[in-house]
This record gives C-alpha cells, sequence and structure tokens, in this order.
C-alpha cells in the first residue's frame, strides 16, 4: 500500500470512528431518561471529565511545570471571576510565555 | 429558515467564534504534530473539520506517524474519544420532544468539549441552530488551524507553541469554574477531579493506562459518586443558564 493511500485509509478511520461514538447514544435514548441516578451521572460527567482532562495535562503541556501550575491557578481565578474562554485562554497563554521566558534561557 | 432560527444560528456563531479563536492556538500545534505524520495541508483541514476531537486526532496522528496498524488507530480513536459518547448521552436529554431524527444526529456529530459546554448551558431546550452555528465557526477555525501548523509548524519558536498549548485547558477551566461556583457539588466533583486524576498519573501501574483510559474511568466513578450522594432535581439540570 503506497503511504498516500494509508493516510487517506486513517483519516476516513479517524472521520468514521469519531462520529460514530458521538451519535452512537442518540438512537438507543429517545425522550428523557426518567431514572433520578442516570439523570444526576449525566448532570456530572461534562465537568468530571473536563477536570480530569485538565490537571495534571497542564502541567506536562508546558515545558517547566510550573508555568502549568501558574497557568492553572490563573485559568481558576480568572473564570472564578467571570472571564470567558478567550480572555481565560489568553491570560495562561501569556502566563506561560512569561515564566518561560524568564526560566529557560 | 425561520427568523427565530436565523437569530439563533447567528447566536452560535458569535458563541463559536472565541472557542474557535481557542482552537485556532491548539489546532496549530496539532496541525505541527499532523505535518510530522506525513498529513499535507489539505489532508489536515479535512481531518480536523469532521473530526473535530483535540485528544483524538493528537492520539490519531501519533498512531499514523509510527505506521500503526489499522485496528490499532480505530481502538486508539475510541479510547480517546469515549467521553462522547457520555456527551452524547447527556445531550439527549437537551433535545425538544420530536426534535427529528437528522437533526439529533447532527447535533450529535457536533459534539466537541466546548460546543458541548456551551450547548449544555443553553437555557431551556436546545435549539439545534445554536450548536450547528457555533460548529459552522469553531469548526472552519480548528480545520485552518490544523492546515496553517502542517504549513508553518517547522518555523515556529517552541516556547511559543508552549505557551499556545495551554490555551485548551484554559478553555476548559472557563467551562467548569462558573457552574463550580454557583454549585458546591460540582465544585466537589470538579476538585476530586483534578486531585484523582493527578494521583492516577503517579500511581504505579495505574499511570501505565493512557491518559483516556483514565479519563474515562475516573469521570464514570467520580460522576456516579456524586450522583448517588448528591442526586440533582430537575430545576438544577433546567436552570443552567449561560454566562452570557
Amino acid at each position: 500500500m503506497s503511504n498516500e493511500l494509508y493516510i487517506l485509509l486513517c483519516i476516513l478511520i479517524m472521520i468514521l470512528t469519531t462520529n460514530a461514538i458521538r451519535i452512537l447514544p442518540i438512537p438507543l435514548i429517545r425522550g428523557k431518561i426518567q431514572n433520578k441516578f442516570i439523570r444526576s451521572f449525566l448532570f456530572y460527567v461534562p465537568y468530571v471529565t473536563l477536570a480530569v482532562m485538565t490537571f495534571p495535562a497542564i502541567m506536562e503541556a508546558t515545558q517547566v511545570p510550573i508555568a502549568g501550575i501558574a497557568a492553572l491557578l490563573a485559568g481558576i481565578i480568572a473564570s472564578y471571576f467571570g472571564l470567558g474562554l478567550f480572555p481565560v485562554a489568553i491570560i495562561c497563554c501569556a502566563l506561560v510565555f512569561g515564566i518561560e521566558w524568564f526560566m529557560i534561557p | 429558515m425561520t427568523k427565530q432560527t436565523g437569530r439563533i444560528f447567528l447566536k452560535g456563531m458569535r458563541h463559536g467564534f472565541p472557542i474557535g479563536l481557542g482552537y485556532f492556538a491548539v489546532s496549530f500545534s496539532l496541525g505541527v504534530i499532523a505535518g510530522k505524520a506525513g498529513l499535507n495541508a489539505l489532508q489536515g483541514f479535512v481531518t480536523s473539520l469532521f473530526v473535530r476531537a483535540s485528544a483524538g486526532e493528537y492520539g490519531g496522528y501519533t498512531q499514523i506517524a509510527e505506521s500503526a496498524a489499522f485496528i490499532e488507530l480505530f481502538i486508539m480513536c475510541i479510547v480517546t474519544n469515549a467521553r462522547y459518547l457520555l456527551m452524547g448521552a447527556a445531550l439527549t436529554q437537551k433535545f425538544k420532544t420530536g426534535e427529528s431524527f437528522i437533526k439529533r444526529i447532527l447535533m450529535g456529530c457536533c459534539i466537541t468539549d466546548e460546543i458541548f459546554a456551551i450547548s449544555i448551558s443553553y437555557p431551556g431546550q436546545l435549539e439545534p441552530a445554536y450548536p450547528f452555528g457555533a460548529t459552522l465557526v469553531a469548526g472552519i477555525m480548528w480545520a485552518l488551524g490544523t492546515a496553517l501548523g502542517i504549513i508553518a509548524g517547522e518555523v515556529m519558536p517552541l516556547r511559543v507553541v508552549s505557551a499556545l498549548s495551554v490555551a485548551l485547558y484554559g478553555m476548559f477551566l472557563a467551562i467548569i469554574i462558573p457552574p463550580a461556583k454557583k454549585n458546591l457539588a460540582v465544585a466537589v466533583c470538579v476538585a476530586s477531579g483534578f486531585i484523582l486524576s493527578y494521583l492516577c498519573s503517579i500511581i504505579p501501574v495505574v499511570n501505565q493506562l493512557s491518559s483516556g483510559i483514565r479519563t474515562i474511568i475516573l469521570t464514570i466513578i467520580i460522576s456516579a459518586a456524586a450522583a448517588i450522594i448528591k442526586p440533582v432535581n430537575d430545576s438544577d439540570v433546567t436552570k443552567e443558564d449561560t454566562n452570557e
């Protein structure tokens, strides 16, 4: 198989698999779930997933872990005071850039 | 398209824009990886436009770079994106009764961490035009970022890539912290998520699991515990208004 064909097939697999996962629950769950446990479970899922994905990954994304920790704290404080997605993201990026500027010659 | 639907679509596009800016930064660094895996800019654009998954694409490109078998790539896609299965299930609870099947499916395809987050915090039941508008803008910016990353990737200084790489996490924080401020149970969930996720990354054996698998396991355990300890009332779920 040529490399070009291999890449095209890989792209196709990625597109089909990812979207299949997204839509799989939709034909299965029609209407409101009555079960209180499942409803509560699904209510908490998004927050927990994002929290788990953020830490410690943010520490590993930067060249020095302390920059990632600083970005985490700044991001928490900024969002606590109601700043939106974009300003918070920018603050985190700027802080990491600043800290690494001083720590990495 | 009615006037009302058009207005909601535009609102979606407006909310999609800051998400798209954050995406752009992230997908640019993803493009660097895609380029190393051998994708050209057009291939990267198409892949990103239709996949729209940060961890999923990262996993995928690293597999392609290693000339992995298709089955490995397939499993990687399932593991890194399995959280979308939970999100898809959660999203069904926001659909209007009698919403057409095709629109339900298309809304499902719109799911990313951020589009899901803004859709779930949409006041009342979800209007399909909202995630569609947001996805149109954010998805195109995500794809453009990837393509540009493939083209310009090599010339970017490492410290810029490093700074941009936290954009995604900043966005995650902006999504989870405001609800945590309003709801103590959510705050405890977020804190437990941070702590347990950190512990899982340092405890031997557990830290050998891929981060995708750890995310799924922790999400299920913490959310189930929260659902048992502090079940939500209907009012908690529906009163979630947007932060606008």
